[in-house]
């Protein structure tokens, strides 16, 4: 049995230093999401996002009863979306970010991370395309977070990347200048980013 | 066995540890084990409860003994016992 004081310093640490949970987040993977048509795509994305997490709100709210200890936010991460659509005809993946916005909104979670590229080694036709679509997507969603990955120990850096990001991550600012820039507050220009990191923007599914 | 922790914290007065004792009857709760101490007027009391029967779902429990403890002054919490044991145990 745990000893009295272990107890109250738990709760101490709880109620005075406001100890909690950061987040629960729930990995999916989308690679099976994958159809030549965007279309198919699209759906199955929203089915298997809606299905998979349908119980992540309710189940994490349970376990801050059972515990006794606040998780802050509940969140999927799902697999770097350029690879998933890469393979559909869509030239803007913008529809892309939408439905992991709806998907996001309809299970209640508060983050969707995943709109993602990983292109320490160089650009696929959907990798460029993803990354075109970013300030648009953001502009456009509410819970929706990107991140591009553009170098590692291994492969270097990817200074086409850099360069292409700066500008990217300028005209994110522009489109959403009424909201004080705030699109780039979802969006992460990684080096040696981590698999399945929990962390927004940067959560994506490994 | 679903264990929990609960723990009631508060000023010192007669019938506390009945009260309680009786709320957790009225649930099926089963009382493991009690310690109790009294600093300067103020009551701290941990039990180990068994939950495996309750009437109510754990989250409802931890309402009922919430509310119980706010009428009378108390703090009341009820938590399953894995927190303590991850928080000091290695």
């Amino acid at each position: 049995m745990v000893s009295q004081n272990n107890i109250l310093d738990t709760i101490r640490m709880i109620d005075k230093e406001h100890l909690d949970i950061r987040t629960v987040t729930m990995g999916i993977s989308l690679l099976d999401c994958a159809s030549e048509s965007a279309a198919r795509s699209l759906a199955r994305i929203y089915d298997k996002i809606t299905k998979k997490a349908e119980y992540l709100v309710r189940v994490g709210t349970q376990i801050e009863q059972e515990f006794g200890i606040p998780i802050v936010n509940k969140r999927i991460a799902v697999s770097p979306v350029a690879l998933v659509a890469g393979s559909t005809e869509a030239e803007d993946y913008t529809d892309f970010a939408k439905v992991l916005d709806k998907a996001g909104k309809e299970c209640g979670v508060d983050f969707v991370g995943g709109f993602s590229a990983l292109v320490q080694k160089g650009f696929t036709p959907g990798d460029r395309k993803l990354i075109a679509s970013i300030p648009r997507a953001l502009a456009e969603t509410d819970i929706v977070c990107s991140s591009v990955n553009v170098g590692s120990t291994r492969a270097g850096i990817n200074m086409d990347a850099v360069a292409l990001m700066g500008r990217i991550i300028k005209e994110t600012a522009d489109r959403t200048a009424d909201k004080s820039g705030f699109g780039n507050a979802k969006l992460v220009t990684f080096c040696n980013a981590v698999e399945d990191n929990p962390f927004m923007a940067g959560a994506f599914h490994g | 066995m679903k264990k929990a922790i609960l723990t009631v914290l508060g000023h010192d007065r007669v019938g506390i540890i009945a009260g309680v004792c009786g709320c957790l009857a009225e649930q099926n709760v089963n009382v493991l084990d009690i310690s109790q101490t009294i600093l300067d007027g103020y009551f701290t009391m941990m039990m180990v409860v068994d939950v495996d029967q309750a009437v109510l779902p754990f989250g409802e429990l931890a309402q009922v003994l919430k509310a119980y403890g706010e009428e009378r002054a108390l703090t009341i919490r009820i938590q399953r016992t894995d927190i303590f044991d991850a928080m000091h145990k290695l």
